[in-house]
């Protein structure tokens, strides 16, 4: 590989990872901190490229979608919450885990009624189809350099929101002692709500910001979610930033054995997770 | 059984550290736990009492020091490996097979020491030896007539007595046992003492126990801890005769009566 | 007494599953086939899940690599000698499993299930991906293994009746097989892991050894089944080894009641009944299990075992758990 081609991997393999790194940032958190295992955060993903989909189709700006979609995403993961999520807290792994199945099938299926079972494009915006010339015949498109800028403004955003504002002071005491933080009188229901709010809305960003370079297509969920394990798993349970690690572990993993070893490409990601498995079985960053 | 036999020293614990952190929960605490000897370790609640049984039965390990059995560093030894020593533990929260029956809690304790994993297809209720070893446990710890009850449903005092003959079963030499009088009836906890007596004659006991009256009643030797550290070790009369471990229990929630 | 009723009910069971191909309708035969199948999977996984405590969600990687097996040890226009191709479809099964195992036991709880399902991933993507069984598009069995032992033919699997009797023998055999592990010293560890594994290890049991020695067995099971499935459909695809099939089958464990081999039967049973019924529907059959699923853990708290439980102890006394 020359330069410029390993140039394009090393942005592609950083592009990527820091989109999975939206939906499984929302996964860790929810098992930091209200000890869920949540088999349909993948759907919200492919909830978000959906409406990206649906919006962006009906409106022709994807800016619009985003727009519109992110309080959506919002509102229908407060509203999972509420109505589903908030009733799972103390009950055992494996109904969280029948119970989050049963919702894969629900949302795959309404999904399959409401806009069928086609693959279908999404534009890139017309302001950002541009491409970056890097050498004679290789060139970066643009879209993808804005997804990642996005992804580490939120990032960044994500860490000020846990590291230095009040509510992310509870976020983090929920996550080591949730008797402590109703002991400052806090209502722990409403920062259960907000953090599975926000790691829906995150998924649903994720698959609204991919949805122009992937497509959109039935089960694209399922793949993220797995990944998204493989990264939670490589990160360990409730740790924001080993999920961003882990997630650009996953990203270059991924972006390169699809160059170096495309046959077995698919596989690399979970070897890379036995590998740590073996050295940490509980994660880089296992907690205290 | 020679003189030299008895006072054999079964297990030592060579100035053991366990830090969490920034916080030191033991500092350089040092035991000596031996045959027909009774050792209890009293302290104030967070004193470090849990945690120094539990680096000497392999819960947690040591920062620092060093743990003997019968002179054979153990310190690396995991608590299923230390349990094959001869080291058995009970635990202060009462930790048996609630839905299994007395005897089949005892059985399993039993067919600890001669694992044959690849035995699929012989049938358990089978194992004679194992049945005949459980039963007997069971009765010395006071708890003949139950073997059929399920172990869930018994009051807590025989669930206690239950964990002991569970220890008993696996050929412990040393019994770490952390309060098996806790939550006990005056009657219950009379009975058990009675068999810690019987039990010391042949084994090393550490007790780890709030129950004064008890552990004055049957310690060979006693050891206080406070904060993480060894504040006085000896027999009870020096202990009750300390002026610092007066000192330290005064004004304690569990005062120190004499 | 209880055990008599409960001989009786099982004899019964078996009585009426014999009678089916007496029906004539081959339909009906090839489901129920497909039940049982289903069923022998369900009960590898429960040794596991209900007996072990070990909730494993990638256990259709060790159902697809027997089928696979079978696929591929087979001659492409002749017969496989079963006596050979079916040990050794369950003898791979059983390997990965183990080897899976050596990895995924180290972990416990969430870690646990996220970490077998991304295994099973990689066995998914190890068949997918490569062109080792066909890819995407999967792999026949052109002709179906052959019983012959020594010049002597005791049963031929083309006969959809003798194949019929194979997979309701195996059903026996598996569960028979189960029953009696579980009644043996190593059957009692694994019991006794599931309720307070800690207190396990602390009276001296190495628990990895046990639960590795459970994971392999389990994934050897489930190669019982997925080898039958291979011989039954003559088809085997990625898709075998799917999350999906993985969900389903500890949907199927559930609904039966962990820990209750039977239950596990009759786990298959209601899965496939709903299946069959939910798919004459609709073709969104999927969307009424989905809801099923959800009510059923919104409005059932302890869980769905608790009504198979309930009537499976009006029924019978049966002491196969705990």
């Amino acid at each position: 590989m020359d330069a410029a081609s390993i140039l394009i991997q090393m942005l592609n393999s950083l592009q990527y990872g820091l989109l999975l790194f939206l939906v499984a940032s929302g996964l860790t958190l929810v098992f930091g901190i209200m000890g869920i295992i949540n088999l349909a955060h993948g759907s919200f993903y492919m909830i978000g490229a959906y409406l990206a989909f649906a919006i962006s189709s009906a409106t022709g700006s994807l800016f619009m979608a985003i727009l519109l979609g992110i309080p959506l995403a919002l509102a229908f993961g407060a509203f999972l919450e509420w109505a589903l999520f908030s009733h799972l807290y103390k009950r055992d792994h494996l109904e969280q885990v029948l119970l989050t199945y049963g919702l894969i099938l629900i949302f795959e299926e309404v999904r399959s009624l409401l806009l069928g079972d086609e693959v279908h494009g999404v534009e890139i915006p017309a302001i950002f189809s541009a491409s970056i010339p890097l050498s004679d015949v290789l060139s970066y498109p643009v879209y993808r350099l804005v997804i990642s800028v996005v992804c580490i403004v939120l990032v960044v955003a994500l860490y000020y929101l846990i590291q230095r504002t009040r509510l992310g002071m509870m976020i983090r005491a929920g996550n080591h002692d949730r008797t402590m933080v109703e002991a400052l009188g806090i209502n722990i229901n409403v920062i259960y709500r907000f953090v599975f709010a926000l790691g829906v809305a995150l998924a649903a960003l994720a698959g609204m910001l991919a949805a122009p370079i992937s497509s959109v297509f039935p089960n694209m969920g399922s793949h993220v979610l797995i990944i998204s394990f493989v990264i939670v798993v490589i990160g360990g349970i409730g740790s924001v930033s080993g999920a961003l690690l882990a997630a650009l572990i996953v990203g270059f993993a991924d972006t390169f054995g699809k160059v170096l070893i495309p046959e077995y490409s698919g596989m690399v990601v979970y070897l890379v997770m036995a590998v740590v498995l073996l050295w940490r079985p509980e994660g880089i960053f296992k907690k205290g | 059984m020679t003189d030299a036999s008895r006072n054999e020293a079964l297990l030592v614990a060579d100035k053991i550290t366990r830090r969490f952190g920034g916080l030191v929960a033991n500092q350089d605490v040092a035991l000596t736990l031996e045959r027909g000897k009774l050792h209890a370790l009293l302290g104030p609640n967070g004193a470090g009492k849990s945690t120094c049984i539990n680096m000497l039965s392999g819960d947690l390990p040591p920062s620092d020091g060093r743990i003997l059995y019968q002179g054979r560093d153990i310190t690396g030894l995991s608590a299923a490996e230390r349990s094959r020593v001869g080291i058995g533990r009970s635990y202060q929260r009462t930790n048996i097979f609630p839905k299994f029956t007395v005897l089949e809690n005892v059985r399993l304790a039993a067919q600890s020491r001669r694992q044959q994993p690849w035995r699929i297809f012989s049938q358990a209720m089978k194992l004679q030896w194992s049945i005949d070893k459980a039963m007997a446990c069971i009765a010395e710890a006071g708890l003949a007539g139950n073997e059929g009850r399920l172990a869930g449903v018994m009051s807590h005092g025989a669930q206690r007595q239950l964990e002991i003959a569970m220890v008993l079963a696996t050929d412990a030499q040393v019994l770490l046992l952390d309060e098996p009088l806790a939550g006990m009836g005056s009657e219950e906890s009379a009975k058990v003492v009675e068999v810690l007596k019987r039990l010391r004659e042949t084994r090393a006991i550490l007790l780890v126990e709030h129950d004064m009256d008890a552990v004055f009643a049957v310690a060979d030797t006693i050891t206080v801890m406070v904060n993480g550290q060894v504040l006085e070790s000896g027999p009870p009369a020096q202990i009750k005769a300390s002026v610092a471990v007066q000192e330290a229990y005064l004004g304690q929630e569990d005062s120190f009566h004499v | 007494m209880n055990t008599t009723v409960s001989m009786a009910f099982k004899l019964a069971v078996f009585a009426s599953l014999a009678a089916v191909p007496l029906l004539g309708e081959s339909f009906y035969t090839e489901l129920l086939a497909k039940t049982l199948v289903l069923a022998i999977f369900a009960m590898s996984l429960d040794l596991l899940v209900g007996f072990t405590g070990l909730v494993s969600f990638g256990h259709a990687a060790y159902f697809g690599v027997a089928a696979y097996a079978a696929a591929l040890l087979s001659p492409e226009y002749e017969a496989a000698n079963l006596w050979l191709v079916f040990p050794a479809a369950v003898g791979a099964a059983m390997l990965v499993a183990f080897v899976v195992g050596l990895f995924v036991l180290r972990t416990k709880g969430i870690y646990f299930i996220m970490v077998t399902l991304a295994f099973a991933q990689l066995a998914y993507f190890v068949f997918h991906d490569t062109a080792l069984g066909g890819g995407s598009d999967g792999i026949y069995v052109n002709v179906k293994p052959s019983a012959e032992l020594a010049g002597f033919q005791p049963f031929n699997l083309d006969n959809p009746e003798h194949l019929y009797y194979f997979v309701l023998a195996m059903l026996v055999l598996v569960y028979v097989f189960l029953a009696r592990i579980l009644q043996s010293p190593f059957g009692r560890v694994l019991v006794g892991i599931k309720s307070n594994e800690h207190r396990m290890q602390s009276l001296g049991y190495i628990t990895f050894r046990y639960k590795l020695a459970a994971f392999a067995l389990a994934g050897g099971l489930a190669g019982v089944a997925g080898f039958l499935y291979a011989v039954l459909f003559g088809f085997v695809t990625p898709e075998l080894l799917s999350w999906h099939h993985s969900g389903n089958v500890l949907l199927t464990v559930i609904l039966g009641g962990m820990g209750n081999l039977l239950g596990a039967v009759a786990g298959a049973f209601a899965f496939t009944a709903m299946q069959e019924v939910f798919g004459s529907w609709t073709k969104h059959w999927q969307l009424l299990m989905g809801c099923v699923i959800v009510a059923a853990v919104l409005f059932l708290p302890g869980g769905l075992s608790a009504i198979p439980g309930r009537i499976k102890r009006t029924l019978q006394g049966d002491s196969t758990h705990d």
